[in-house]
């Protein structure tokens, strides 16, 4: 029972860390047309800039929580401005090759100046310890990165579906010529929309650190693992990438309770029956 | 009237120059390569070729049919797997070997094929990613593979019993040998209506449906002669390293194979094997100082998409002097 519950909080959390890079990348995906394969990087650039600022800034978590996801998302606007733009008219594989060298070139870089092990983070004082809930022991940190995550995909939901700036991001997506023609700054929106997307991952990235250890290639595994959550949701709609990240991550949690040799590749294999049953993914639209 | 049968008359006069030109090359490119372990380190040279003709299959795909697939190392190094296993643990003929690992890399791409032509473009290439990453897990855990460990000491043997493939020369001449067969088959293959009907689904693949081809059977047969000739490339460096490893059947592989036909030119037949020659020489290079590669590969890899897209061959191609030449 006790392993029961354990499991279930570690799905409950990497489905939290799928939710948020699976609904960073449908983001972007829904406006740019971009798959971004460089999203992993990203998470790990969180990560790590939450690492070096404390390293030698002596700037603790909370701030990192807010800063590292702003140096990411500055840092992926220029990527974007100077770069990605130029690709907006080809084929979308040569938005995947694109990020998929640039995430080559950021890990690569990362494990040149910082080898391959990982480095310890430790959660902030405030949330460090754990509180009995009579069935189970939860670590405070962890209830707090299930119930911080969930706010932060709520947020984004909000964010699109429900302000002003949301309604021009989803009328970008039918139609960026008509809007244009409107009078919004499209090419600024799209800057915008890639920097949300990589400043999501970071803060998932600053969440991960305490969490598993600070590691150059925390990000690659997961982005894999992460693109097979986005085909089994579609990108056509935002709620869908949570709710599938959500539902991945303790499907996950339970397989490693009653059959832990397939928990690698359990995600494959519900990606897989699901094209068999519904090609377009779950929530998927286009076909 | 005489004017134009004379301007005809010269064009196809270039025409014929153009392609004794071209025939020109292949017999000098293919004596060089006789000639290459010479001057060049043989194990170096075979590993060229490997990844040549693993290049050239993935191109199959990517540059004549349009679908880009990030899982290749799974029959890449599930046909070194197999390959490896048979010749050790069974003690059949290298010849035998290899065409086990061939008959397993075409028995995955019919399994990998099967899911992933059910979606398009970019979720095509994740598909692939993900399901060459859940064969990866398989080889970490299946027994058969060794895990971390992977087959080891692999003996090369005696080609049809006779043939001793210890020797490096005769080895050499056996990877080229295959390597040109491997071409040769890609080559007849582009080139046959059957390929004719890939480009088409390639150029508008709603037309190729409307003009009543089965564009699904079509796109699975050619991920299945993809991945049977990168079984094929795995194969023999199986036997030409005389071990099979994780490393063959992880995504790095898989990026790898991209980059080599990226940066030699997307659909063009000998860009892929440029494009492996330079990878591969770059590695070589590499090998010795502790500059990661990966670095140079992401920059080479952002290069290429911003700066090139068709490739060192293929932008020769579209240069004055390739037209020239007929290309």
């Amino acid at each position: 029972m006790q392993a029961l519950f354990g499991q279930l909080l570690i799905g409950l959390i990497n489905g939290s860390f799928y939710a948020l890079l699976s609904l960073g990348l449908a983001v972007i995906f829904g406006l740019l047309r971009v798959i971004n394969f460089a999203h992993g990087a990203q998470y790990m650039l969180g990560a790590f800039v939450a690492f070096l600022l404390l390293q030698y800034a002596g700037i603790g978590y909370w701030a990192a929580l807010i800063v590292a996801p702003v140096i990411v998302g500055l840092l992926g606007a220029v990527i974007e401005r100077t770069m990605l733009s130029r690709l907006y008219n080809l084929d979308p594989l040569y938005g995947l090759l694109f990020t998929f060298g640039l995430a080559l070139t950021i890990e690569g870089t990362f494990r040149y100046l910082y080898g391959a092990s990982g480095q310890p983070y430790a959660p902030p004082p405030l949330l460090s310890g754990g509180t009995n809930l009579g069935f189970m022991f939860l670590p405070n940190y962890r209830g707090w990165v299930v119930v911080v995550s969930l706010l932060a995909c709520l947020g984004t939901w909000l964010l699109i579906e429900k302000t002003k700036l949301g309604s021009y991001l989803r009328a970008a997506t039918e139609n960026p010529v008509l809007v244009q023609a409107f009078g919004v700054n499209v090419p600024l929106l799209l800057t915008f929309t890639y920097a949300l997307g990589a400043g999501l991952a970071a803060f998932a990235g600053v969440l991960a650190a305490p969490v598993y250890q600070v590691s150059p290639l925390m990000g690659t595994n997961l982005i894999i693992v992460v693109f097979a959550v986005v085909v089994v949701g579609g990108m056509g709609s935002i709620m869908g990438a949570i709710l599938t990240g959500y539902m991945l991550g303790i499907a996950e949690g339970l397989t490693k309770v009653f059959y832990p040799e397939a928990s690698n590749i359990v995600i494959f294999v519900i990606m897989a029956i699901v094209l068999l049953l519904r090609p377009a993914g779950l929530f998927g639209r286009d076909a | 009237m005489a004017e134009l049968s004379e301007k005809m008359a010269t064009n196809v006069q270039t025409e014929r120059n153009a392609s004794a030109v071209q025939i020109g090359l292949l017999v000098v490119a293919v004596g060089c390569l006789a000639a290459a372990p010479l001057f060049l380190y043989p194990i170096f040279l075979m590993k060229l070729l490997c990844f040549a003709l693993f290049a050239c299959a993935f191109n199959l795909l990517l540059g004549y049919t349009g679908l880009l697939s990030f899982g290749h190392a799974t029959f890449f190094g599930g046909a070194a797997y197999f390959t490896a296993h048979a010749v050790k643990e069974w003690g059949v003929t290298p010849e035998i070997g290899i065409l086990i690992g061939v008959a397993g890399a075409s028995l995955l791409g019919l399994v990998v094929g099967f899911f992933a032509i059910r979606r398009q473009g970019i979720y095509f290439a994740m598909i692939t990613l993900a399901l060459g990453q859940m064969f990866y897990f398989f080889c970490l855990q299946a027994g058969f593979t060794h895990g971390e460990d992977g087959i080891q000491s692999v003996p090369r043997g005696h080609l049809f019993g006779v043939i001793d493939l210890n020797q490096p020369t005769n080895m050499y001449y056996f990877v080229l040998a295959v390597f040109l067969i491997g071409i040769a088959i890609i080559w007849r293959f582009i080139n046959s209506p059957f390929g004719m009907i890939l480009k088409s689904i390639r150029e508008n693949e709603q037309r190729a449906i409307s003009l009543g081809y089965s564009v699904r059977n079509y796109k699975l047969g050619a991920f299945v002669m993809s991945a049977a000739l990168t079984g094929l490339a795995g194969g023999v460096k199986a036997l030409v390293f005389q071990f099979a490893t994780l490393t063959d059947v992880g995504w790095q592989m898989s990026g790898e194979v991209i980059l080599m036909t990226l940066l030699g030119g997307i659909g063009t037949l000998i860009g892929p094997i440029v494009g492996a020659g330079l990878v591969v020489t770059l590695q070589n290079y590499l090998a010795t100082s502790d500059f990661p590669v990966t670095i140079i590969t992401g920059i080479v890899f952002m290069a290429c998409v911003l700066l090139f897209r068709r490739g060192i061959v293929g932008e020769f191609y579209a240069s004055k002097l390739g037209k020239k030449l007929g290309f």
